[in-house]
């Protein structure tokens, strides 16, 4: 894999096609933990750790068993149909585990990441990034430079959204556009301004 | 001492007339009225050489804008039962600035939707004027832009009113990619010389720099924009453009060719300066216009959309809040400790 694929990957997964302003996944946290930014600064972190490597282990998987023919009791067995299932166990165990680990080995960034490890088991973007992996094909290497950018692109998203959010906490909205209503306008208007970076990548 | 006073003209008030307020307790008269006016009047050179180059299409065009937009706020204040604001200008310019970012053979109805947009969904909804965070009639360019691509890119060459595709200076640079002979021809002075004057294709009030350079030079004497933005924005474009164009001279023209095309000067001196949706600080001003530079850059280089100012200007916009953050004005003897030693005492961080 050369440096300009790696370039076209990164530049997708950031602004092409950003996760969240372009693909629309991962809305719930988007609106949910985006109310201050040193929470989101915090999400945004889990968030690129764990798709980094849930990418790489989902890839893992797609490569050597669900991409796989197996013979079983001499009946060819094709994998293929469980895809999605396989992967949400697979991140779900991984959240886990790296919760596990976080409480025992580095308890500070357990507790500064909070509540916010745990939500990211039904983050529908990391399943996304995933899916997305597979039905590229891509290598080991290639899908964890996706996921890790695809989390820096929901991390951006999010940071953008928080600041825009604290200060629309102070402005006279009406009310009846209070809170999540117009949190959306706002994403809207920010996923059109995104949509002048198509064409950067092919 | 009083027939001092007396001699001196200097009248006392009587004791039982004196008014006990808070600061300000003078006042030079200036209001939302007044500083709109004030842009308006630095919109007369734009909007002139419009109808000049346009002709009745730009009229046309700036009549239903204008008053799209004067009729979506008045209609929105008549039903959300608050004083009219029609007063203070403020939509009547967003609809002059829409106007002149639309190509010169938009339907009425682009009008509308674009007057409609920028007005109810960008300002009102976000409770009015000061209150919104993106630029209304740069938003509404990107979602007229985004939502209705073929009628936004009807253009016309100038005072024949024949409707042609392609014609604008942006859309000529992806037509000859790849040949640095055709780039340079672009860069020629004589077409320099016409995109400075505006007698090319391109939206009803974004051709002319000259124009929109009178403008803005109104707009820095009456104080009402921060220079550091356009200055920023467009040396940028500038340095940005020029580098590009010595290391790859077949990809695109050189930096004069970039800043006098397309919405780069309307964008730097009426639209990016919006007080509402700017950054506070002088440094903070700096960096927006540094930002939407590059954007513009990017976008039009090597992105689908052939002008990418409207775009870069939205997209800074949500930067804002974090640019104030990162660039306040630290007073004398700031230390960071003092900062979170303040913040503790607060209970903000514990």
């Amino acid at each position: 894999m050369d440096t300009n694929e790696i370039l076209v990957l990164t530049v997708g997964a950031i602004l092409v096609n950003n996760v969240v302003l372009s693909r629309i996944l991962g809305i719930c946290p988007f609106l949910g933990v985006s109310k201050r930014i040193e929470t989101a600064l915090g999400m945004s972190g889990a968030v690129i750790f764990v798709m980094t490597l849930a990418s790489f282990v989902t890839a893992l998987f797609n490569r050597f068993l669900v991409t796989q023919t197996f013979t079983i009791n001499g009946t060819e067995v094709d994998l293929s149909f469980t895809r999605i299932l396989l992967f949400i166990v697979v991140i779900a165990a991984l959240v886990q585990i790296v919760e596990i680990l976080l409480k025992k080995f580095s308890p500070s960034l357990y507790v500064s990441l909070g509540i916010y490890l745990p939500l990211i088991t039904t983050n529908c973007a990391v399943l996304g990034a995933a899916e997305l992996n597979a039905d590229a094909s891509r290598g080991l290497i290639s899908s964890t430079v996706f996921g890790f950018s695809t989390g820096v692109g929901f991390g951006l998203a999010l940071l953008l959204f928080a600041s825009i959010r604290e200060r629309l906490a102070i402005a006279r909205i009406p009310k009846a556009m209070e809170g999540t209503a117009i949190a959306l306008v706002t994403a809207g208007i920010l996923a059109m301004a995104f949509m002048g970076f198509s064409g950067l990548v092919k | 001492m009083s027939e001092e006073i007396e001699k001196n003209n200097i009248a006392l008030p009587e004791p039982g007339s004196l008014v006990l307020s808070t600061s300000p307790h003078v006042q030079d008269g200036d209001s939302i009225a007044r500083i709109m006016a004030k842009v308006l009047i630095c919109l007369l050179p734009a909007v002139a050489a419009s109808i000049w180059f346009f002709r009745f299409d730009a009229v046309r065009i700036l009549v239903y804008c204008a008053s799209f937009c004067i009729f979506a706020e008045y209609g929105w204040t008549l039903a959300t039962r608050q004083a009219a604001t029609i007063g203070d200008y403020s939509a009547l310019v967003t609809g002059v600035i829409l106007a002149l970012n639309l190509p010169p053979g938009a339907p009425w109805w682009l009008c509308l939707i674009g007057s409609v947009f920028a007005i109810i969904v960008v300002k009102e909804l976000f409770g009015g004027l000061g209150q919104n965070p993106f630029n209304p009639a740069a938003a509404a360019r990107v979602a007229l832009l985004v939502g209705f691509a073929g009628p936004m890119t009807q253009w016309a060459a100038p005072a024949t009113g024949s409707l042609v595709s392609g014609a604008t200076p942006l859309g000529a640079i992806h037509a000859v990619q790849g040949s640095a002979d055709a780039m340079a021809q672009l860069g020629a002075p004589d077409n320099l010389m016409k995109l400075f004057l505006g007698n090319v294709g391109g939206s009803i009030g974004e051709t002319s720099a000259l124009a929109i350079l009178i403008g803005g030079l109104g707009l820095m004497a009456f104080r009402l924009i921060k220079w550091q933005i356009p200055l920023a924005m467009i040396a940028t474009i500038f340095v940005f453009t020029g580098i590009v164009h010595l290391a790859a001279p077949g990809l695109t023209p050189g930096p004069l060719y970039h800043i006098l095309s397309g919405g780069v000067m309307i964008g730097a001196f009426f639209m990016a300066t919006d007080m509402v949706t700017s950054p506070i600080t002088p440094l903070g001003a700096l960096v927006f216009g540094g930002v939407i530079g590059v954007l513009t850059c990017i976008i039009r280089i090597w992105g689908a959309y052939p002008e990418g100012v409207s775009f870069s200007i939205v997209i800074a916009n949500a930067l804002v809040p974090l640019i104030d953050r990162m660039c306040y004005i630290r007073p004398f003897g700031w230390h960071s400790h003092s900062v979170s030693a303040l913040n503790i005492r607060r209970g903000e961080i514990k």
